[in-house]
């Protein structure tokens, strides 16, 4: 029985979604579920509408249509719905917080304990010991990367959305942290942007790509 | 909702600790009252105020002068600045309502702003009380509660410009226009212009009524100069319809509630727009 079967709740609705800019539409009538268990890649050419329907999920953007995370609105129920959500994004903030700070902040917003999160980071090969009197700011995009998917993994959302997420990261971390990914919680939900399918082939389950805002393919694997 | 603003709120404060703009605001109002003990402005008088008193309205003036830009300019990137750093997109993919957001940073930054200058204001009477000075402790609250009034004031106009700008060009731009626009509707400028020409001296008071810089303006003059010599021609005007106390209650509650009405117009147009 795979874990799709164990439960087939769908944990993402997008039922007629779009969202334009500027009378430029970049996701067009889009109907889709994600479900628990699944391992999406979500890929497509630059302007193919991957980022925008990440951030239509994560209720950043105003839409038409319909869009359910976990049963929530996304946009009205926001804080609800991002408390199981887990975000790495393509390129990290210019949070000016120390990473101690950012270790309490995210232990006060999450409930995880801190050990989780500098557990995983130690395991990307970022000693969090070593750089917690640092700023965030200054650390290296890769420092920063690992940072960001401690955060995302050490929560344990139901629902993973990566953007880009091993854009920064060296080839030793990419694979600690393909590693995580493989053993991640069966019962979430995992999407990840990304331009380098061969990377995370092994990794998903269904493929979804996207073009001018529209599903172009859309495979089980 | 309010374990969210606090968590904003202590995150803001923290950036604003250790940024350097921060520590040459507090120095700036600190050293000023410092100088101005120093060069014994408390032994000085005019209009027959001395002591504390006088270093009191010295020190609400400048901060008439100061505050109201300070605020603005350092307001109006907040919001917009996290949108265009995609330091929002991430924040707010983290488990924090848009409310809680906007009202964290407006609490945190009113903090920021207001503590420095009401410390300074503070040390000022704890000083004069050492040195053996009268202080004016009527003063002393009155000017503490028209600070925090305008700086709430300003604070508000500054989030709601951040919150509906679409760039941080166009929120210094645009806070830097509103300023000038209050400070030539000073009684000094633009009104003394409307009286010479004789407009209606109820649409010239009415002018002044709601621009918080000269009600704040006619507020603490009004609390020092009881013969009206210094305060302008709106200003008299103002205080000769209204009684004092009914007019330094006004200075207090309206920039409030201007403050807080920009403020709810500025997170209902963050919690209605795309955010990043």
């Amino acid at each position: 029985m795979t874990d799709t079967m164990i439960d087939s709740k769908s944990l993402i609705i997008a039922n007629g979604l779009s969202k334009s800019f500027k009378k430029v539409k970049v996701i067009n009538d889009l109907s889709i579920s994600f479900n628990t268990g699944e391992r999406i890649s979500l890929s497509g050419p630059n302007g193919a509408g991957k980022t925008t329907l990440i951030r239509c999920i994560l209720g950043q953007y105003i839409y038409n249509g319909k869009l359910e995370v976990l049963g929530l609105n996304p946009r009205s129920q926001h804080k609800e719905a991002m408390q199981q959500i887990g975000f790495i994004p393509q390129i990290p903030p210019p949070l000016k917080m120390t990473v101690k700070e950012m270790l309490d902040f995210f232990t006060k917003l999450s409930g995880t304990p801190k050990d989780t999160f500098m557990k995983i980071s130690d395991d990307l090969g970022l000693e969090v010991k070593k750089h917690l009197s640092k700023s965030f700011l200054k650390l290296s995009g890769g420092m920063k990367q690992k940072l960001l998917v401690a955060f995302a993994l050490g929560r344990n959302p139901k629902i993973l959305l990566m953007d880009e997420p091993a854009a920064n990261l060296d080839p030793e971390a990419r694979e600690v942290f393909f590693n995580y990914l493989e053993n991640f919680n069966k019962n979430s939900l995992m999407i990840l942007a990304s331009h380098r399918i061969s990377e995370i082939s092994t990794l998903v389950n269904r493929v979804v790509e996207m073009d001018l805002g529209e599903i172009i393919l859309d495979k089980k694997l | 909702m309010i374990q969210g603003i606090y968590n904003i709120t202590i995150l803001e404060l923290k950036q604003s600790l250790r940024s350097i703009w921060f520590w040459a605001y507090c120095l700036l109002f600190g050293g000023f009252v410092a100088v101005m003990f120093a060069l014994g402005i408390t032994e000085s008088q005019i209009i027959g105020f001395v002591g504390l008193g006088r270093l009191m309205v010295t020190f609400m003036q400048v901060s008439m002068v100061i505050l109201p830009i300070y605020v603005l300019i350092s307001t109006v990137r907040s919001v917009v600045g996290d949108r265009e750093t995609n330091v929002m997109e991430y924040m707010l993919s983290l488990p924090i309502s848009f409310s809680s957001y906007f009202w964290g940073k407006f609490t945190g930054r009113f903090i920021e702003i207001f503590i420095p200058v009401f410390l300074a204001l503070l040390g000022a009477t704890i000083w004069g009380t050492i040195s053996d000075i009268d202080v004016p402790w009527d003063l002393f609250s009155l000017y503490s509660s028209l600070l925090a009034a305008m700086v709430f004031c300003f604070l508000g106009i500054g989030m709601f410009i951040s919150a509906i700008s679409h760039s941080q060009n166009f929120a210094i731009s645009a806070a830097f226009i509103i300023w000038l626009f209050l400070v030539a509707f000073l009684d000094l400028i633009l009104i003394g212009v409307m009286l010479k020409l004789r407009m209606n001296p109820e649409l010239v008071i009415g002018v002044g009524m709601i621009n918080p810089l000269q009600v704040f303006r006619v507020a603490v003059l009004a609390l020092f100069d009881p013969k009206l010599t210094a305060i302008g021609p709106v200003a008299y005007y103002i205080l000769d319809t209204v009684s004092r106390s009914v007019f330094i209650a006004f200075s207090i509650i309206y920039p409030v509630l201007l403050g807080f009405l920009f403020a709810f117009f500025g997170n209902r147009n963050f919690n209605r727009r795309d955010v990043t």
